[in-house]
């Protein structure tokens, strides 16, 4: 692959409900940010790739709410829905395929908007499953008892990530749940499906975000910070979630693999400084880890009870408060990005990972993370 | 590694219909792919991403990709979800053609579907415009289109007839077409005489709702002329997808499809499309476009389509036949729509387009159109393009 | 937001998205809708080249993209594999909180079935435990022709 880089990156705060900004508005700030970040104007992005879902959103073809805040108008534009990381994927190829030296990459949603379990529900096949009433929580619910049952993993374990995560927010401005709380917050606050308690939960936010890709011959031309593209992988398992092993992410296992290899990373564990993963529930963070190799089969409950993953350790999770502290879908994947470029660049502030050479960044489709994005960047070409 | 040129090597598409009940979505799709790796000559393991799109509204089902994984053959494969609107297929094309060209992956199957039988269409589009802005107004797709229509003629002093004799030439083609959903003829008359919808659109003029998929196989120069002796070379593509607000577009010009096809025009030095391209599958989802946005294609100048039309040139045996297939209003699964137009040119470049051969295929265009007045270009040629893609 | 709008009273729309849909649920699950709500019987398809019996019935094989001809009897019975109970009133669900969900992994099957537990005390929920289809009175052919499965005793 040859190099390229994020050039710039911007997003909006994680709110629980930006009652003042439409999804162009918010479209509209990211962008801003990133073409400051980047030292750009629109007239020097090429092509733009915008991600959304229709669902979400609730309005057929979504892309369209935000084309003209996306800079769109008379430029070459598509859409992706899916996760942010999919969208970057896309806007990567373009890149990649000699058609344009720079993509701009939006993700948004407000899922204040609308009535998420009613939303997720639609995800269920609506022949064979739709009627049984699950959603986005139950469904991962099952997943986390399947985890929990084959790894062995505690409910402490897993409270501990939501007490890691929601701190880590309190060093992050733009995080929505910054919070200092302890595991026995966690364990005590109500029960949603067992055994995801609410502070096991991520809520569901309005945000945005936004980044932009250059070739390496223009990555010179601008004076935003590169950070290089290494590696990137995605990867689908099966739909039915009797199909699975709940237990296991196998796609995510080869999209690392792929993504690893691409960046000529050999021991992942040993030479990844920093990981974004996408924590939409306690229990993902500790099964993404595992699955991408980054920790041994079984053991990220047990690491991080050890003190693993926490800023400071070798391997930092989630040093923005991750997805617990802010959850806007879609735009989620995308915001991983932006904070492993922003820990590559020592621009994350309070939350910064002290020399990071290496970053990994994660994004989820699909339930019980069916489909998995993997980015690997790096701070040097 | 990147900067491949790409080719389509193979393509499938279902025996589109108004309903299909025998099959759900993902049955569906499975028919397409399966269709397009025979024709290929290529079987599911040889595929090493998928690019997959239709409108989720019109199946109800959200992470539709994630749910279509066991017809489309993306089990524990890539696989990436586009979708754009009434664009969605060409986009869908457009997005293999730069996933492959990327050299990331040697073969991309596309796929773009639809069930149209299985929503309310109008009450699916309807949300497609802004809620605080458009939406209490907008009376569905054609409404917005018979405002195009009634731009232009008051201009040019056009009337429903040249429509008409748009939609006898699309209905006429569709007859050679074995997967096309309408294959009866109609006449001017016919379609004049047929239900008004929406001034001047009667109901012979526009698109059926289609339950339909179709798949095409993209590869990268290193593999495709293994995979098959007559590639289809993907030359260029280009998108404008201009508008967001209904009062924003030009009624009776559509800027989108000048502005994209005047970039491709000008990465190759077409000057004179008409004598240099030798056909077109134009998105036309109702008549009259086809007299409209012809001009906008730069083939002849404004105000001058109907005349270029009751000529007989984009009749088969024309000069510049457009529609072989039939086109939208013989057929239109509207997620897989765009991409049956680039798939129809793929089997008029490589000779396989049988009853609705066009002959001396060298240079041919695929439209998109769809969202609001927007639109996207593929320039597909025999040979493979010698020029730098930028 | 722009300093200058600071002091407009942001406004907000209420809406819902009418759109009616009815979906075909193909030969395929018409055959197995059938069989539950005229026979109380529950099918798969096994595929020729790999062996797999899939329950829900696939027409097509997902690994090896083949048609499954073959229509096999799973067991009612079967293994749970892994369940959840959601106590929070979530707006999915059909009936009032607390509702139990499983995947059942049915005698003869490859594959598991996602669908309601009943009659079981969640201090009883065990993975790996046996669990039985308990059938639906009044059936419509339609996945809550099972009503839920049920410990075996």
């Amino acid at each position: 692959m040859e190099p390229t880089a994020i050039i710039g990156v911007g997003m909006t705060s994680i709110e629980a409900n930006k009652v003042r900004d439409t999804f162009a508005d918010m479209v509209w700030e990211a962008v801003g940010k990133a073409l400051g970040d980047a030292g750009m104007t629109i007239d020097d992005i090429d092509n733009v790739v915008t991600t959304s879902n229709d669902f979400w959103d609730g309005r057929t073809i979504s892309c369209m709410a935000v084309g003209d805040a996306s800079g769109a108008r008379h430029k070459n534009v598509s859409c992706v829905e899916g996760d942010g990381t999919f969208g970057a994927f896309y806007g990567l190829t373009r890149i990649l395929s000699g058609a344009y030296g720079t993509t701009l990459v939006t993700a948004h949603s407000k899922g204040s908007e609308s009535a998420s379990s009613l939303i997720t529900n639609a995800a269920f096949d609506p022949i064979y499953a739709r009627a049984l009433g699950m959603d986005m929580i139950t469904a991962s619910a099952l997943q986390a008892t399947a985890y929990q049952h084959r790894t062995g993993t505690t409910a402490e374990q897993m409270a501990m990530v939501s007490v890691k995560n929601h701190g880590n927010a309190m060093a992050n401005p733009l995080a929505q749940l910054p919070m200092d709380i302890a595991v026995d917050d966690v364990l005590q606050s109500d029960m949603i499906a067992d055994p995801l308690h609410k502070l096991d939960c991520s809520p569901v936010s309005d945000g945005c975000c936004a980044i932009v890709i250059a070739s390496e011959s223009r990555v010179s031309k601008y004076p935003g910070k590169p950070v290089w593209i290494a590696g990137v992988s995605f990867c689908s398992d099966a739909y039915f979630l009797g199909d699975r092993d709940l237990s296991r992410a196998r796609s995510l296992s080869s999209a690392a693999q792929r993504a690893f290899a691409m960046a000529g990373i050999a021991n992942p564990a040993a030479e990844i400084n920093v990981a974004e993963v996408y924590d939409a529930f306690t229990y993902q963070e500790l099964m993404w880890l595992e699955a991408m190799g980054l920790c041994e089969d079984g053991k990220a409950g047990v690491r991080l009870a050890e003190g693993d993953f926490h800023i400071g350790a070798r391997l930092p999770v989630n040093p923005s408060g991750g997805l617990l502290s802010g959850h806007p879908v879609i735009a989620a994947g995308l915001i991983r990005i932006a904070e492993v470029v922003k820990q590559l660049r020592g621009e994350a502030g309070a939350y910064q990972t002290p020399g990071a050479r290496l970053g990994v960044a994660q994004g989820v489709n699909g339930l019980c993370g069916q489909s998995h994005c993997v980015w690997v960047l790096r701070r040097d070409k | 590694m990147g900067g491949k040129r790409v080719a389509i090597v193979g393509t499938g598409q279902t025996y589109h219909k108004s309903h299909r009940p025998d099959v759900n979505g993902q049955e569906l799709i499975n028919e397409a792919v399966r269709a397009a790796l025979q024709d290929a000559e290529l079987k599911i393991a040889d595929i090493d991403v998928i690019v997959i799109g239709n409108m989720d509204h019109f199946e109800g089902i959200n992470y539709v990709d994630c749910w279509s994984v066991d017809g489309s053959g993306g089990f524990m494969k890539p696989v990436i979800k586009l979708t754009t609107g009434g664009t969605t297929g060409s986009t869908l094309a457009i997005g293999g053609y730069h996933i492959v060209a990327s050299g990331l992956f040697d073969k991309a199957l596309v796929i773009g579907w639809e069930k149209n039988s299985e929503s309310d269409t109008t009450g699916a589009i309807t949300t497609a415009f802004d809620a605080v802005w458009d939406r209490l107004v907008f009376a569905g797709a054609i409404s917005g289109l018979a405002a195009e229509a009634q731009g232009y003629m008051a201009r040019y002093g056009a009337t429903d007839r040249d429509g008409a004799r748009v939609a006898v030439r699309d209905r006429k083609h569709a007859c050679n077409n074995p997967h096309a959903q309408l294959r009866k003829e109609v006449t001017v008359e016919q379609v004049l005489a047929s239900p008004m919808l929406s001034d001047p659109i009667h109901l012979l003029d526009v698109c059926p709702r289609t339950d339909g998929a179709c798949a095409v196989i993209m590869a990268s120069e290193d593999h495709a002329e293994k995979i098959t002796a007559t590639p289809d070379w993907i030359w260029a593509t280009a998108s404008r997808h201009t508008y967001t607000y209904l009062g924003d577009a030009s009624y009776g010009r559509l800027d989108s499809l000048a502005e994209a096809s005047q970039e491709i025009y000008a990465k190759f030095g077409i000057k004179e499309p008409t004598k240099q391209i030798d056909v077109i599958e134009l998105y036309q989802p109702y008549s009259f476009a086809g007299i409209m946005w012809i001009e906008d294609l730069g083939l002849i100048p404004h105000g001058k389509g109907p005349e270029y039309v009751w000529s007989g040139a984009t009749d088969m045996g024309g000069a510049l036949p457009i529609n072989p297939s039939g086109g939208v209003i013989a057929c239109n699964p509207i997620g897989a729509t765009g991409l049956i137009r680039c798939a129809e040119i793929a089997l008029q470049i490589t000779g396989k387009a049988g009853a609705r051969q066009v002959p001396d295929v060298n240079l041919a265009i695929s439209t998109g159109f769809g969202g609001c007045f927007w639109s996207d270009v593929i320039l597909h040629g025999k040979r493979k393009p010698d020029v730098p893609r930028k | 937001m722009h300093d200058t709008l600071a002091d407009v009273e942001p406004l907000v729309y209420k809406s819902q998205i009418n759109v009616p849909y009815k979906w075909w649920a193909g030969e395929t699950a018409s055959r197995f809708f059938i069989a539950l709500r005229d026979e109380k019987k529950i099918l798969g398809t096994r595929c020729a080249c790999c062996g797999r019996v899939y329950v829900p019935p696939r027409k097509v094989c997902p690994s090896c993209f083949t048609e499954n001809t073959d229509w096999v009897t799973v067991s009612d019975q079967g293994v749970l594999l892994t369940y959840t109970v959601a106590r929070r009133q979530l707006a999915a669900l059909p009936g009032k909180a607390p509702a139990f969900f499983g995947l059942v992994k049915l005698d003869g099957a490859d594959t598991a079935l996602l669908h309601h537990l009943g009659e079981v005390e969640e201090a009883e929920l065990r993975i790996g435990m046996r669990v039985k289809a308990e059938f639906a009175a009044n059936r419509k052919g339609t996945i809550r022709d099972i009503a839920y499965f049920k410990p075996v005793q």
